[in-house]
């Protein structure tokens, strides 16, 4: 029997246990763990809330992108999903579930009804959450398609990805430095 | 008894208090003055058998006086007939509530309260429902604009005018094809 090759490097490590060593930068790191385990906070207001259920449900699962876990705990999550009409009684407790989220927080607003008002041109609905919260990312339909939305996180991702991560905590501290 | 036997005995009953009695495709209406309201319903519901209260429902005549009418919609468990009775209700007066007679009209009471301004005398819990206490407006008045109006109660709730790009979009009734009927921006005069 013969012995199998022996493992030479001329690195100063031993690749077998260092093979699985990545560099990159600590921002990209950071960022795709981000990315990859958005954590949502389902303000299901209205109908886009069902919507928000089936793509939560296993035929258009958002547990493939890491959002299965609806913490329905605005201290436990990453993203807001505003999912339906916000009206004018339930503008300003949207906006405390808001602030209850800790640092680094999205928000993506499901809808015609959340982005803009929708259909609802009246006295009682607020016209968009914009308005009080700032949106990542607007997602139309009426309702949007679980598709649409799965889309709209992927786009989330995509802007995560793209964000500088240890600047943006340390700004304080690079603004005064500077 | 049917509807029509009911109507019948209630004109008997109430006389000159009852103004007029409608009959439209099969639905009966009786409108009857303000003060003769509370016993014509507690005869509906004790003598007549309307165990339900479908719907209480408020109209706006701005311009008329009295300003505002009352409708109320009965029916027995059994939807075996069916009643509306209207009464008319000037800016005013306020009207005495059917709680007493139907639990169900508390909501529906409260929603006229709220959305028209119409009082209730005698009802338990005359609050608004769909705004919240301290909205200044009746919002759904002849004279309140559709986009509504700004206001602002410091963490309770505010509210703002709606972009309406020219106004409510609505349909021409009647128009003699689909692109006659389409919305189009309604001026108001």
């Amino acid at each position: 029997m013969a012995s199998p090759d022996p493992i030479v490097s001329y690195a100063a490590y031993d690749s077998k246990i260092e093979g699985n060593v990545i560099f990159t930068r600590v921002d990209a790191a950071i960022n795709w763990m981000r990315k990859n385990s958005l954590w949502p906070m389902p303000m299901g207001l209205a109908c886009c809330a069902i919507e928000l259920m089936a793509t939560a449900s296993s035929r258009f699962d958002i547990s493939r992108f890491g959002a299965e876990v609806m913490r329905f705990s605005p201290r436990q999550s990453d993203v807001m999903i505003v999912a339906g009409t916000v009206t004018y009684k339930m503008a300003l407790a949207v906006k405390r579930v808001w602030d209850q989220m800790p640092e680094p927080k999205w928000c993506i607003a499901m809808g015609a009804c959340a982005s803009s008002g929708g259909m609802y041109r009246s006295y009682a609905v607020l016209q968009g959450i914009d308005r009080l919260i700032p949106v990542d990312v607007y997602i139309s339909g009426c309702p949007p398609r679980p598709e649409a939305l799965i889309e709209g996180l992927m786009k989330l991702q995509a802007k995560i990805e793209g964000e500088q991560s240890t600047a943006d905590q340390k700004r304080t501290f690079i603004d005064d430095v500077a | 008894m049917s509807a029509e036997a009911d109507v019948l005995l209630l004109r008997e009953t109430f006389g000159a208090k009852i103004l007029e009695t409608v009959l439209f495709r099969g639905e009966h209406t009786v409108q009857v003055e303000l003060s003769a309201l509370h016993d014509l319903l507690a005869k509906c519901k004790n003598d007549l058998g309307y165990d339900m209260i479908l719907d209480i429902s408020s109209l706006d005549h701005f311009g008329d006086d009295p300003r505002f009418e009352m409708v109320y919609e009965l029916a027995p468990v059994d939807d075996s007939k069916h009643l509306r009775v209207r009464a008319k209700v000037s800016e005013e007066e306020s009207v005495p509530s059917a709680v007493d007679i139907w639990k169900g009209a508390d909501w529906h009471e409260r929603e006229v309260w709220d959305m028209m301004g119409i009082p209730f005398t005698g009802h338990p819990n005359l609050k608004r429902i769909l705004m919240w206490e301290g909205y200044p407006f009746f919002p759904l008045r002849k004279d309140f604009p559709l986009a509504g109006r700004s206001t602002d109660m410091p963490d309770v709730a505010f509210t703002g005018v709606a972009p309406l790009e020219g106004g409510p979009f609505v349909t021409t009734a009647g128009g003699e094809d689909t692109v006659r009927r389409e919305p189009r921006a309604r001026v108001v005069e």
